[in-house]
């Protein structure tokens, strides 16, 4: 018999600014509503964002967002039913879980299915939250944006144009409750700019964008993300396409943390088991150029994806991935470490509106002792890529096959020389991996989860002219 | 035909119209209500069994409120009328003309569209959708032994919309939409291979009445077996020929988001300030409809109200006219071209494409090929991306095969394609008489997501830059 839920009173909670212990109610009551041979596993989130994109001189648009959601996961005799809302109402609370509990009807039954438990590792305390970003006026966030426009605008005579020059922060918040004793919350502000500007000379136009992120308002740089803007459009100015061959390729940050991004998805238990990973089988083995150590570490702070617990609300912990070029680990979500016979590494990402999967957080390798200029002084003939297009459909993580658009500048007798643009690298991710020739100092952590750095690969295919 | 289909308004015509009137004398010029209330399921079958079944279910309102060149948008998962009331509060406030109008909204009879679906998923039992997927599993296994893994996944949703405006505009629309698709890895020698179908159509469960499961399971199969036998791709400029249905990628990114007016409007295309000029071959007609009857991009009415239509992009190589959406066109002193869309009621609309394709020509796809002395043909493509300021724009291949002696010969590993897109019009030197559509599709731009369909005939372009890695 499936417990009623007549007694909730979760819709009094659609309150403008909820809080946490608000969050963290909702997932109890659902959660308290597990029947003896039932597991129960709620995440709620709520978030608050405000985004200003300016165009010549004006505010052309001003968003006020509010999002908030449920997610329910119920597991009964080895078999997971879910359902999400974007809605806390009572009505919608209530179908919800029956239809999560409906759903799980249909499942096949699966010995390592189940919710995960309290493993005892406490979560680090990360400071990622900053009060002083609700309190900011709507006013001071306009100005930043419009000031962000002009400053792009007005650095260069070339700049003919900026897309879009934008403002955004949000505020959000998510909770993890279960029936097996996970109770676990978060919260985190962040606030950031981005600008993409237009350079035009001769008849023809390049683009190049330039952004800054942080916690705070006071860690934005209306100055840096303009001037990134500006250089990457200009120096773009007069491309040509490189002929094709065989070239030494330099990433910069922006290009290298998107390239290991792609290599920390191959990376995670759920494609190992399922036979989707050309990592399958190699733990213990060299898998990269001695030189590189993949950490991931969700509980660096200075990570903009830095968390405290994942997805399923167990710790997030420091993970070493590839150490010295050999394959240590892969990360672990509840499920697929039960079917290993290990542990999760707190590695359960996800939204509300998903169940549980496994991923990499906040991944960075370990940098080098050159700066990129000396890293570029040892190439004599080369290629900076800035910028690529196309990892979604000319990427194949399972086979490993990479091919990608690409732009930049030609690496001649280590300086960089002539803009090149319209051509593509090719590899397999397995040879990128050993072919690492040097790694720069100049790590940075970038909008998503993993951090950038210079990385000079030997030998990448150039198709171009 | 779906008796069971309620049509009952989202929110009341009253508190519509109070909310507009509220906006407008906050100081708004325009106002718009968008409501949404969107039901989805999803069934996943991976790894031999039945992984998980999923219900969602989300609605709101997004408010938008424009005064001069500023646009105010708020939205709110609260459809009471004091969560409207807020949200309308918000959006005023981020457009502030200064002036208050006092003009009264009047909103004449809903408009209420829907197109014809004769099998609404949410009447269907979820057995019938959870054995579709384990049929598929055991076909696509059974075809050949290298195949080491399948997922298949089904999908379906149902979108109602309303849209109320200070112009008077009130409409409604109710979007049902059902996918299907099968994924596969094979193993070998050369290590492993993927192989994908899918089908989607804006239609109900009627879908499978239509489509053949066993047909979609082995295609994917066969892909991923193919490919283990693939060599390298080929690195550098060569004729490219696409098959049919798949080119349609190739369009949406070689031009497609090029003659969105937003983008044109702020010169970010390299197609602004172009049209009524010669932009291709004669024998090249490009066409976006949002029309289409169960096309994956098609509907009855867009995300502003404005009825889908039939657009002529470019008309025997001219461009003749942009996408638009109430914005844009606004600004130009005419109507919306209905490509005003959005992901969802927390997004802004923006102008989109909808079903973009290529009309047949003349050649068959035989004669195509064997006049080909040496290229690639592309028999699937696995999506693009562009940047339509400079025009430069790649697309994936997930099938292809070299092309020498005017023969397919090899298949070739997955990489991508780059092109400029003005250039890439120009050179298609040659379009067949095989017309059809190709898989769905979901189309990114600044974030949101929006269901698309494209098509293509075969058709050949003398050059395009093949991202392979063979010498």
């Amino acid at each position: 018999m499936a417990p009623q839920l007549y007694e909730w009173h979760a819709s009094q909670l659609v309150e403008r600014l909820l809080k946490m212990s608000e969050l963290l109610e909702i997932c109890e009551q659902i959660v308290n509503k597990a029947a003896d041979n039932e597991q129960i596993e709620a995440v709620a989130i709520y978030s608050r964002e405000t985004e200003v994109r300016a165009y010549e001189g004006e505010v052309e648009s001003l968003t006020a967002a509010e999002s908030q959601g449920v997610g329910i996961r119920v597991v009964k005799d080895g078999r997971q039913g879910f359902a999400h809302a974007g809605t806390f109402t009572l009505e919608d609370l209530i179908e919800t879980l029956s239809e999560a509990r409906d759903n799980l009807e249909f499942a096949t039954p699966d010995e390592f299915c189940e919710i995960a438990e309290p493993d005892g590792v406490e979560p680090v305390a990360l400071n990622v939250y900053n009060d002083e970003l609700a309190k900011v006026a709507t006013e001071e966030k306009v100005s930043m944006a419009l000031e962000l426009e002009r400053c792009t605008r007005e650095k260069d005579s070339r700049i003919i144009g900026v897309e879009s020059a934008d403002y955004s922060d949000s505020i959000s918040e998510s909770a993890v409750v279960t029936s097996t004793g996970i109770y676990a919350s978060s919260k985190e502000t962040g606030c950031s700019l981005t600008t993409y500007s237009l350079a035009e000379e001769n008849g023809e136009t390049q683009t190049g964008f330039g952004f800054s992120i942080g916690r705070r308002l006071e860690d934005l740089d209306i100055e840096r993300a303009a001037v990134d803007a500006v250089d990457r459009a200009t120096r773009m100015l007069g491309a040509t396409k490189p002929p094709s061959g065989r070239f030494t390729v330099v990433l910069d940050p922006w290009v290298s943390a998107q390239f290991l991004g792609i290599v920390g998805g191959t990376l995670n238990a759920e494609s190992v088991q399922k036979g989707r990973s050309l990592f399958a089988g190699r733990q213990g083995e060299e898998v990269a150029n001695s030189s590189v150590s993949l950490i991931d570490d969700p509980t660096d702070p200075a990570a903009f994806t830095a968390t405290s617990t994942d997805g399923e609300g167990l710790a997030t912990r420091r993970n070493v991935l590839i150490e010295n070029g050999r394959l240590n680990q892969f990360v672990h979500n509840s499920y697929t470490a039960r079917k290993d016979g290990t542990s999760s590494t707190g590695s359960a990402i996800r939204g509300y509106s998903s169940t549980p999967g496994v991923g990499v957080q906040a991944l960075a390798v370990i940098p080098g002792e050159l700066s990129p200029v000396d890293l570029i002084a040892q190439v004599s003939d080369g290629v900076l890529v800035q910028g690529v297009s196309g990892l979604h459909s000319g990427v194949n993580p399972v086979s490993g096959d990479f091919s990608t658009g690409a732009e930049g500048l030609r690496i001649r007798d280590g300086e960089l020389a002539e803009p090149v643009r319209e051509f593509t690298i090719a590899s397999t991710i397995q040879k990128m991996l050993s072919g690492v020739s040097g790694i720069g100092n100049d790590l940075q952590w970038l909008p998503m989860r993993a951090a950038g750095v210079t990385l000079v690969i030997g030998e990448l295919t150039v198709s171009g002219a | 035909m779906d008796t069971k289909r309620d049509s009952e308004s989202l929110l009341d015509a009253d508190l519509l119209q109070r909310s507009l009137q509220k906006a407008l004398h906050k100081g708004g010029e325009f106002a718009e209500i968008f409501v949404e209330d969107r039901r989805s399921m999803s069934a996943i079958f991976d790894d031999g069994r039945v992984e998980e079944l999923t219900s969602g279910r989300s609605r709101g309102a997004g408010i938008r409120v424009i005064a001069g060149e500023t646009t105010g948008f708020a939205h709110t998962a609260d459809l009471t009328a004091r969560g409207i009331e807020t949200a309308v509060e918000s959006a005023a406030a981020a457009a502030r003309s200064g002036k208050s109008e006092s003009a009264s909204v009047k909103l004449g009879r809903e408009n209420k569209n829907s197109l014809k679906v004769e099998k609404l998923p949410s009447t269907v039992e979820k057995s019938k959708k959870v054995d579709l997927l384990s049929q598929a599993n055991e076909i696509a296994r059974g075809q050949k032994e290298e195949i080491v893994q399948v997922s298949v996944g089904y999908g379906d949703s149902r979108r109602r919309i309303q849209i109320a405006n200070t112009d008077g505009l009130f409409a409604s629309d109710d979007q049902i939409r059902t996918s299907f698709s099968v994924s596969c890895v094979a193993a070998g020698d050369t290590g492993l291979q993927t192989g994908r179908e899918s089908v989607g159509h804006t239609v109900g469960f009627e879908l499978f009445d239509e489509i053949d499961i066993e047909e979609i399971a082995r295609k994917a199969s066969q892909r991923a077996v193919t490919k283990l036998g693939a060599v390298p791709a080929p690195s550098g400029e060569m004729t490219v020929v696409v098959g049919p249905g798949g080119g349609g990628v190739l369009f949406h990114e070689a031009c497609g988001h090029g003659l969105e007016a937003d983008l044109v409007g702020k010169s970010a295309s390299v197609f602004a300030g172009r049209r009524g000029e010669m932009v291709a071959d004669p024998m090249v007609t490009l066409i976006d409809d949002g029309t289409m009857p169960k096309e994956w991009g098609c509907y009855a009415i867009d995300d502003e109200g404005h009825p889908a239509q039939r657009n002529v992009l470019i008309d025997q190589g001219r461009l003749t006219d942009y996408m638009w959406d109430y914005l844009r066109a606004r600004k130009e002193g005419r109507t919306s071209s209905g490509n005003g869309r959005r992901q969802s009621y927390e997004h802004l609309p923006m102008v989109r494409m909808t079903n973009t394709y290529l009309e047949a020509g003349t050649s068959t796809p035989n004669e195509i090929i064997s006049s080909t002395n040496y290229g690639v043909y592309v028999a699937q493509l696995g999506g693009g991306q562009v940047n339509t300021a400079t025009g430069d724009f790649v697309f994936g291949m997930t099938e292809a095969y070299l092309i020498e002696d005017g023969e397919l010969t090899s298949p070739i590993r997955d990489g991508n394609l780059i092109g400029n897109g003005p250039q890439a019009l120009l050179d298609i030197d040659a379009i067949a008489n095989d017309f059809a559509m190709g898989s769905p599709g979901t189309c990114g731009k600044d974030g949101q997501g929006v269901p698309v369909g494209d098509g293509t005939p075969t058709l050949r372009v003398a050059r395009l830059t093949v991202g392979g890695t063979a010498a």
